[in-house]
């Protein structure tokens, strides 16, 4: 299965994994590495990079290497945060809905289809602005959105496998319900999880970065990409491009890694029957 | 015999209750979540006899759901079938006013975003088809891949950074695209449909056009080069199909230029998938035309909204997202059908 038929798609994978690897190790180690508090001014505003302040300063005279450095915290964190809380969430209620079947269960897929075909980031910022700011809060709006991703591909797995023999004949020694779900009938999506939910942070991170840029959500103390590129928007033109050029480009590369990595096990697990 | 309309009446019946189900979800959101709108939206100045005056006016001191029909939720969604989207407590009109200035933005943002998108993806990904497993095709796969990866307010920016404000630079301060704005402060745009472009051809003012374009390029091309990887994707899979077929080496063995082959025989076939797509790829379209116009000062929607959102306006927040959950509904119906009536294997 794997071997030289998938080189391609694993290097896709071993490159985003890599990327992905420098940026925890940055947001890990940022306190270590940031040569400034990204909180303070620490130098002249509107400074370009230089030998001391190596991606420039901003408007306020933070330094944004800095910044970019302990951003890559909340970034994570959130995104991450918000796609556990969607795999929380729509694993379970997929596995029941598709397993029981009924009245129920179609209700319970037409709710998730709207909110599914619903554009997620108006949703997440409308749910924003309801919930007031802060991290759990963000995290919540964004969850939201990626419930239906999780619900739909579990409840799809059930649909499929419901009527298989080996089921059929766990049921028949008397298995309880919840230990056929979770024992005979998720491990055939645990592969497809892992795809969905590479897919779903890297969504998270893009949709958490458009709600900081549009100011909502988030303290105004925390160093965030999002927020560097909205404050940065007004002087693009003044020509001071490294405020938004660095933070913008981190977000790039996060989404990126989480997206390759997701792509190519997408491409390993599930091949494409033609040779593309 | 399954027909055409018996698909069409029932994807029209399937759709009433998704509507339902999105303006329930929106009810939720606005009036049940934590977080009291009165009090946001009159601050700190608000007394307790202006609060309760204010709930009384807006109707929220009713129950949100009762048994009988005087509660909020019955309110809400009579004032609705009615075509009452409140009034906006900021700007004191109403909300459908406001979303009827600022939809045509939208729209015109939308269009030439989603043929941008169209025509790149769809180039891209046959020139990708054909030249299989070379180094072209794996970086139009990668673009297709990254792209989407790009925050559509980053590209904006850099699209500003460079065609907006470097561009005046090295061209002495000649020329640069616009980076704000729909039409320049000193033209006062003839209105008929919103539609800036078509109402300068419709008025016969060209200063209207190329003025309207030239402020739609930037915009434009940031909302259609993020949506195009999609594009490129579904096209360049499709003509891989495509390509293999018979047709396709009888047209080549009667001595039919290779490059007629491929971009007028395969690729008329290949795009009717992405057609659809384009349409199911709304959604996207909506959220990136929000960010899009906030980077851009772009009046449509989107704008709108984070402007409703900002002043805690919440009568024009559920507004407009309602009018966003129709139009998105609405869009996919159209979808549907349209692609029914093209492939006549899809029947209920």
């Amino acid at each position: 299965m794997m071997g030289k038929k998938h080189r391609a798609e694993w290097y896709i994978v071993v490159v985003g994994g890599v990327i992905l690897t420098v940026i925890i190790f940055m947001s890990v180690f940022a306190p270590f590495l940031a040569p400034y508090d990204p909180l303070a001014s620490v130098g002249d505003p509107f400074s370009p990079p230089c030998r001391d302040y190596i991606m420039g300063t901003n408007n306020l005279g933070f330094d944004v290497y800095s910044r970019i450095l302990h951003g890559s915290r909340t970034i994570l964190l959130i995104s991450i945060t918000a796609a556990l809380f969607s795999a929380t969430v729509g694993i379970p209620i997929g596995l029941m809905s598709g397993y029981y079947g009924g009245k129920l269960d179609r209700i319970l897929a037409l709710v998730m289809d709207s909110i599914y075909s619903f554009p997620g980031l108006i949703l997440a910022i409308v749910m924003a602005a309801m919930l007031g700011p802060g991290v759990i809060n963000i995290s919540l709006a964004i969850a939201v959105i990626y419930v239906p991703t999780y619900f739909r591909m579990v409840r799809g797995q059930v649909l499929s496998v419901k009527e298989e023999l080996y089921v059929e004949a766990a049921r028949s020694i008397g298995a309880r319900a919840v230990t056929v779900m979770v024992r005979y009938i998720f491990p055939n999506v645990i592969a497809s999880l892992a795809v969905v939910f590479s897919l779903n942070v890297a969504d998270a991170i893009l949709t958490e970065a458009g709600l900081s840029y549009l100011g909502l959500g988030l303290p105004p103390d925390l160093p965030d990409w999002g927020i560097d590129l909205a404050k940065g928007k007004v002087f693009v033109p003044l020509g001071t491009w490294w405020i938004v050029t660095f933070p913008g480009l981190m977000i790039t590369l996060v989404a990126l890694s989480f997206t390759m990595i997701g792509e190519g096990l997408n491409e390993i697990l599930n091949p494409r029957l033609k040779e593309h | 015999m399954r027909s055409l309309l018996a698909y069409i009446i029932t994807r029209l019946l399937l759709t009433i209750p998704m509507i339902l189900i999105l303006l329930t979800v929106v009810f939720l959101i606005v009036r049940v979540m934590p977080g009291d709108p009165v009090i946001a939206m009159l601050g700190p100045k608000g007394t307790p006899e202006m609060i309760e005056q204010m709930r009384h006016d807006l109707g929220l001191d009713k129950p949100i759901i009762s048994f009988g029909l005087d509660n909020q939720y019955v309110d809400y969604l009579s004032d609705l079938l009615h075509g009452d989207l409140g009034v906006s407590t900021y700007y004191k009109v109403p909300v459908w006013e406001k979303i009827r200035l600022y939809f045509p933005a939208t729209l015109e943002l939308t269009i030439f975003g989603l043929m941008i998108a169209f025509f790149v993806g769809i180039f891209s990904g046959a020139f990708a088809a054909e030249k299989r497993k070379t180094v072209a095709d794996y970086s139009i796969r990668l673009y297709g891949i990254a792209i989407y990866s790009i925050p559509i307010f980053w590209l904006g920016l850099m699209l500003q950074i460079i065609f907006g404000v470097w561009l005046e630079d090295i061209t002495g301060g000649r020329f640069a695209f616009p980076i704000a704005g729909r039409i320049s402060a000193r033209i006062s745009p003839e209105v008929i449909t919103g539609l800036f472009v078509l109402d300068g051809i419709i008025t016969g003012s060209w200063k209207q056009v190329t003025n309207s374009l030239f402020h739609l390029v930037l915009p434009a091309m940031t909302l259609g080069l993020v949506l195009s990887g999609i594009f490129v994707r579904l096209t360049r899979a499709n003509m891989l199909d495509v390509l293999k077929s018979d047709y396709i080496l009888s047209a080549d063995a009667r001595g039919i230029k290779r490059r007629k082959v491929v971009y007028r025989h395969a690729l008329k076939n290949a795009f009717v998938p992405v057609l659809t797509m384009m349409g199911l790829q709304f959604a996207y379209l909506m959220a990136g035309a929000v960010l899009t116009e906030t980077t851009f000062s772009w009046p449509g929607m989107g704008s709108y909204l984070v402007e409703a959102v900002h002043y805690r306006d919440f009568p024009a927040i559920q507004g407009t997202i309602i009018f966003i959950a129709l139009l998105v509904a609405s869009i996919s119906l159209v979808v549907d059908i349209v692609y029914a009536f093209i492939d006549p294997r899809v029947r209920y």
